[in-house]
């Protein structure tokens, strides 16, 4: 990397992508996922700038609850306030910067930091601090409450910040995204966030596993394992034969869609959903198609998808919906949070049954996610080499890009919609 | 724990340790299918979500929660060379102490609930992960042994700190 070295107008991230549609070609510099100097400039670039998830507000569903978050590298409080009002703060005291919480959820009206006894509302006021006649009388405590990330919102639930004040607005900023969170969302009238969380983790780059999160490539040939458990216990398979569709939705955001052979809990019964939950799970397609016209009903109860909310904002919404977040805290490692979004007031036996098919596919114990991870891994690995073999190919469909004809869930034009995006915001700094 | 100890005999307490030494070694040896002869056709192995194992397991997410058909999957799997994040496989050392009787032999069965304390290191392509924390056993007497009914790893951290995922049998 020797243009480091050198005052030129190049960057480290110059040349990283190299797309050229028109010559069937496209391919990813492999420095980008082991460079440093390109971490550093996308934490900058991406990272600081970018709409990013910080949790849903089922989470914090009554007055007073609160949950610690960490969005990119910062120390977050989500808490809503005894006037209802959901809020993000800094979670770091305003005095000299001790963390006010320190424990992962709770109920609070106020906390008191535990260093000096700064105490604040949870509205983010200043309302106590110890000794507070040695502050001279120009000491105004009002210039004092928590401070949040420069823009805050919510849609539909989903709570986001971003740490770029000049930034767009958030519906502008998920734009194409939009149509799919409604997909989730509106799969009931409530939707709720269950109990727990999976936290994972590998040391590879985190742009492999958006890339993964995207790929319906690898599906077979990687998950080899998961789909004959389900040959073996259900008798379903994922048929390759079915339409699956790819879209790039702007800005970054991308979907894939396909209909899989596993059961929805809203709504496609299979026989794993077991006999008892049948009626349910019917019902809750008769209650779409109630709500909603035919094919959106279609759409919501029986399509399974994987979004893409750039940079770092994976909803599958398959055998269950998983929120997921990619966090790099270094060039070659990534830290994956991950949560289940649920109907709330689903009986307990569904509710069960969600769980289950989630938990045997997905996570840090799950029959294929320890593949994927092992697979971005080796791929890091494979990136030592990079001096040597320096590109990595995502063109599958590329030759589609001039016509009309549709993408496939294992063309790559979702993983080129993500590094178009990163590519321009990397070159526009 | 403030349980009170129930009385066990000497020898029951060490049959019982003795069961989970052998537990234990047949995982570290990858002798799987023998491993999972061990298990009772009702068995519910757990791993909780670290941070929510206080939680009810049936409406909290989880870690692992497979009954006997999804074990005897994870075990099909874990043979197999295309479960790619153990080909190459973990070796493993488990360390099982702290060995607690804390109820039983209870009811028609003669069931025994046992807690102990584990460390398993796992090494595996130059790397070396902990995982620390607590068992939870329910085990059935069964001819000269037991079955095991229940199985559950409780984590003492993230599994961030372990390695990143937990691709063996905790």
């Amino acid at each position: 990397m020797t243009e480091l070295l050198e005052p030129a107008a190049t960057t480290p991230t110059a040349g990283l992508v190299d797309d050229r549609p028109a010559d069937g070609f496209f391919r990813v510099n492999r420095s980008a996922m082991v460079d440093e100097a390109v971490f550093a400039e996308e934490q900058q670039a991406v990272f600081d700038r970018c709409w990013l998830y910080v949790g849903h507000t089922s989470e914090i569903a009554a007055p007073g609850d609160f949950r610690t978050r960490t969005v990119a590298g910062r120390p977050l409080i989500l808490w809503r306030g005894t006037d209802g009002e959901v809020r993000v703060f800094l979670n770091a005291c305003r005095h000299r910067g001790a963390q006010l919480c320190r424990v992962p959820d709770g109920n609070a009206r106020g906390m008191s930091c535990f260093y000096h006894a700064w105490t604040y509302a949870n509205d983010g006021r200043l309302t106590g601090l110890p000794d507070a006649d040695g502050y001279g009388p120009g000491f105004d405590r009002s210039r004092f409450g928590l401070s949040s990330p420069p823009r805050v919102d919510v849609y539909r639930d989903f709570v986001f910040c971003c740490f770029d004040p000049d930034a767009v607005d958030l519906p502008t900023y998920l734009g194409g995204a939009r149509e799919y969170l409604d997909l989730v969302a509106d799969q009931s009238p409530e939707m709720e966030v269950v109990d727990g969380m999976h936290e994972y983790s590998m040391e590879a780059n985190w742009k492999l596993f958006v890339e993964n999160s995207l790929d319906g490539y690898h599906l077979i040939p990687l998950h080899r394992t998961y789909f004959d458990y389900l040959k073996s216990t259900e008798d379903s398979y994922l048929d390759p034969r079915r339409p699956t569709e790819a879209r790039d939705l702007g800005d970054g955001h991308a979907v894939i869609t396909v209909e899989g052979p596993w059961a929805r809990p809203v709504a496609r019964w299979t026989p794993s959903m077991g006999e008892e939950n049948r009626a349910y799970v019917e019902a809750r397609r008769t209650e779409l198609e109630e709500r909603f016209d035919a094919d959106r009903a279609r759409r919501i109860a029986t399509t399974d998808r994987n979004l893409l909310v750039f940079p770092n904002l994976v909803i599958n919404d398959i055998m269950g919906v998983v929120i997921r977040t990619i966090t790099p805290t270094s060039a070659g490692r990534t830290v994956i949070a991950q949560w289940t979004l649920a109907t709330k007031g689903e009986p307990e036996s569904v509710r069960e049954r969600r769980l289950d098919s989630y938990v045997t596919f997905q996570g840090p114990g799950g029959l294929a996610t320890p593949d994927d991870m092992e697979a971005c891994e080796s791929c890091q690995e494979g990136f030592a080499a990079a001096a040597e073999s320096p590109w990595s190919d995502i063109s599958r469909g590329i030759h589609k890009e001039a016509t009309d004809e549709p993408f496939t869930a294992a063309d790559e034009i979702q993983q080129r919609a993500f590094w178009r995006r990163w590519r321009d915001l990397l070159g526009s700094r | 724990m403030t349980a009170p100890l129930t009385p066990t005999t000497a020898a029951s307490h060490h049959e019982v340790e003795q069961f989970l030494y052998r537990e234990a070694a047949l995982l570290d040896e990858w002798r799987l299918d023998d491993w999972f002869a061990l298990m009772h056709p009702d068995v519910e192995y757990r791993v909780p979500a670290p941070g929510s194992d206080h939680l009810d397991p049936r409406h909290t997410l989880q870690v692992i929660h497979d009954d006997h058909t999804r074990l005897g999957g994870r075990v099909a799997r874990l043979k197999s060379k295309h479960a790619h994040a153990e080909s190459p496989r973990s070796r493993t050392r488990r360390f099982v102490t702290n060995v607690r009787v804390l109820d039983g032999p209870v009811g028609d069965a003669g069931e025994v609930t046992v807690a102990a304390n584990f460390h398993v290191m796992r090494t595996r392509l130059g790397k070396l992960d902990h995982f620390l924390g607590t068992y939870r056993f329910v085990l059935v007497p069964d001819g000269a042994g037991f079955l095991v009914r229940e199985r559950v790893a409780t984590l003492d951290h993230g599994i961030v700190e372990a390695g990143g995922t937990v691709s063996i049998i905790l």
